[in-house]
């Protein structure tokens, strides 16, 4: 669509901009504020320049956690886009009981993320959780407060649960989009499953998964409340990812100016993976049309 | 066809199973929940409901959380509606870079934001409202409010609009007349969208509140005592939770599937 030039746009786009203004460059500006400086309390700071970048930027508990945000969120994209698609694909397309499906795998999305570490944090234990009560019976040591094995897999097993029906159902809108003739054509010229869903069915998938992976890799990159319910963290820091360090340096040791130093870099490499991910897509999907 | 309909099966399986064990805990007794597993409740108890309905420092947690998902809802769709629309029709300068600096505060990090805010909203005198909570909340909902009605908008073809100004609309009346209703779906889903990202979060509705506007996820850590976790009552708060998401899903079921590819397929 040829969008017309006007620049009058801004006053329709000035009320977002105050607003988003106030709640994100004001916040980010005491951040940067911070992050340059120490301070003892309100009267007593000293400009320290970038001296807490430095010590942010060689800080093994930053890499660590880096690190495991990144095994983190790459597994959770690895097995959540794949499933997603596949439930997608097995959802009945109308009646009742497309409806009936769609609601109940919407369900794990409008749970409060703490009552989602709960469940499972119930829902795991061996003494009153089913799962990991049978997980013992059948025979493996299974204890998520214990081992940092299974907290860690219990945390992807949790965030597979509560965030797949996000790609399932973008998917599924997706595959609705799909004009009825175009199976017909394909039935006609006898192509195999395989083919229907390479040569029809993905390539309209693109735009929605795209939206499915931005979202899921934003949101799994700044998990915090499902792993501090589950365990805290722990046990030992398998657990604690980006999210989890900056708010103990913040809130917990009250760390402000190193806290704020790492405020910013974690999100200057949010902001870097999402626009490298947002290039590439868009470079992809553009190629196959 | 049948072995399809078995996966599906499994995987609704998987996702209720959870939910189920929560459901079944919150009508058994602590004794009963401590004693042993049971797959149903032995002598169904109430108990754990009526407590959360009795005690106002309980079920105002839940009266919070609507206020302030519900005022976060109206600010994003009365400020996104507008912005959306120029996104979507004109050109002008720096749309681009605005469109995508808006979209990166959908990416930042709430934990980043957390104790600038806690101090921006004491200064201005906010802090422990309902409306700081709302406003915080908009940091990401804003955003994604504009992107998902900038999709729909596009849908819509500019010759709608012009056909309108030619018959002498203004622009406002042209809006609220004609476009918000055509565009009345994605509305219902943008507010859905609101609605859940406001409602499951945790991290800035604890932050900014201690008792006035104490939201019910922050209310449910109280069942943590020195005696051990009451997990009956922490059960039957965390079923309670899921009633409002189920509700607002009912509602817009009809436009769920196209709602969640944001109008862009």
């Amino acid at each position: 669509m040829n969008k017309v030039e006007n620049n009058k746009a801004w006053f329709l786009v000035l009320p977002v901009f105050l607003l988003v203004a106030f709640s994100a460059i004001i916040p980010l500006m005491t951040v940067v504020n911070y992050s340059v400086q120490d301070i003892f309390d309100q009267n007593t700071r000293y400009f320290v320049g970038t001296e807490w970048f430095r010590q942010m930027l060689f800080d093994t508990r930053l890499h660590e956690a880096l690190l495991r945000q990144f095994m983190y969120s790459f597994s959770v994209l690895l097995i959540e886009v794949p499933l997603g698609i596949g439930v997608a694909l097995l959802m009945p397309t109308k009646g009742k009981g497309a409806s009936l499906a769609l609601i109940l795998i919407a369900i794990p999305l409008l749970i409060p993320w703490n009552v989602v570490g709960t469940i499972w944090q119930i829902f795991g234990r061996a003494d009153i959780g089913l799962f990991g009560w049978a997980i013992n019976n059948i025979g493996i040591d299974y204890n998520y407060a214990g081992d940092p094995v299974d907290a860690w897999l219990t945390v992807l097993l949790m965030d597979v649960w509560h965030w797949t029906p996000l790609i399932a159902l973008l998917c599924y809108s997706g595959l609705r989009a799909i004009p009825e003739v175009y199976y017909q054509a394909a039935r006609i010229d006898r192509a195999s499953r395989w083919a229907v869903f390479r040569y029809i069915q993905l390539p309209k998938l693109t735009n929605v998964l795209i939206i499915g992976v931005l979202l899921r890799f934003m949101d799994s990159f700044m998990i915090y409340t499902e792993p501090f319910v589950l365990t805290g963290g722990g046990p030992g820091n398998s657990t604690t990812f980006l999210s989890q360090s900056l708010t103990k340096m913040a809130v917990g040791q009250f760390d402000l100016g190193p806290a704020a130093a790492f405020s910013i870099i974690y999100f200057l490499i949010v902001l870097l993976v999402c626009w490298l991910f947002y290039t590439t897509i868009m470079h992809i999907s553009r190629d196959d049309r | 066809m049948s072995k399809s309909r078995f996966g599906l099966i499994a995987y609704i399986a998987f996702v209720l199973i959870p939910i189920y064990w929560l459901l079944n805990m919150s009508f058994k007794t602590n004794e009963e929940i401590l004693g042993g597993l049971s797959l149903f409740p032995a002598d169904i108890t109430f108990d754990n409901y009526i407590k959360i309905f009795t005690d106002p420092s309980w079920y105002m947690g839940y009266v919070n959380s609507i206020s302030y998902v519900t005022l976060n809802m109206v600010i994003s769709l009365l400020v996104a509606l507008p912005a959306a629309y120029a996104f979507s029709r004109y050109k002008f300068i720096g749309d681009k870079h605005m469109f995508f600096w808006l979209l990166s505060n959908r990416m930042a990090p709430p934990a980043v934001f957390l104790l600038p805010f806690f101090q921006l909203y004491s200064s201005v005198g906010l802090f422990d409202t309902h409306i700081a909570v709302a406003l915080a909340h908009c940091l990401f909902n804003v955003p994604l409010a504009v992107w998902i009605l900038e999709g729909f908008m596009s849908g819509v073809p500019r010759e709608i609009d012009e056909t309108a100004y030619i018959d002498g609309y203004s622009f406002p009346k042209f809006f609220i007349k004609i476009f918000i209703p055509m565009i009345r779906s994605g509305i219902g889903v943008t507010a859905f969208f609101c609605f859940m990202f406001s409602w499951v979060e945790l991290l800035f509705a604890r932050t900014l509140t201690s008792v006035d506007a104490k939201p019910i996820a922050a209310v449910m850590t109280r069942t943590v005592s020195a005696s051990g976790i009451d997990w009956g009552v922490l059960a039957a708060a965390g079923v309670l939770t899921i009633i409002p998401g189920m509700l607002v899903i009912w509602f817009v079921r009809n436009h769920v599937a196209k709602g969640f590819a944001l109008g862009r397929v």
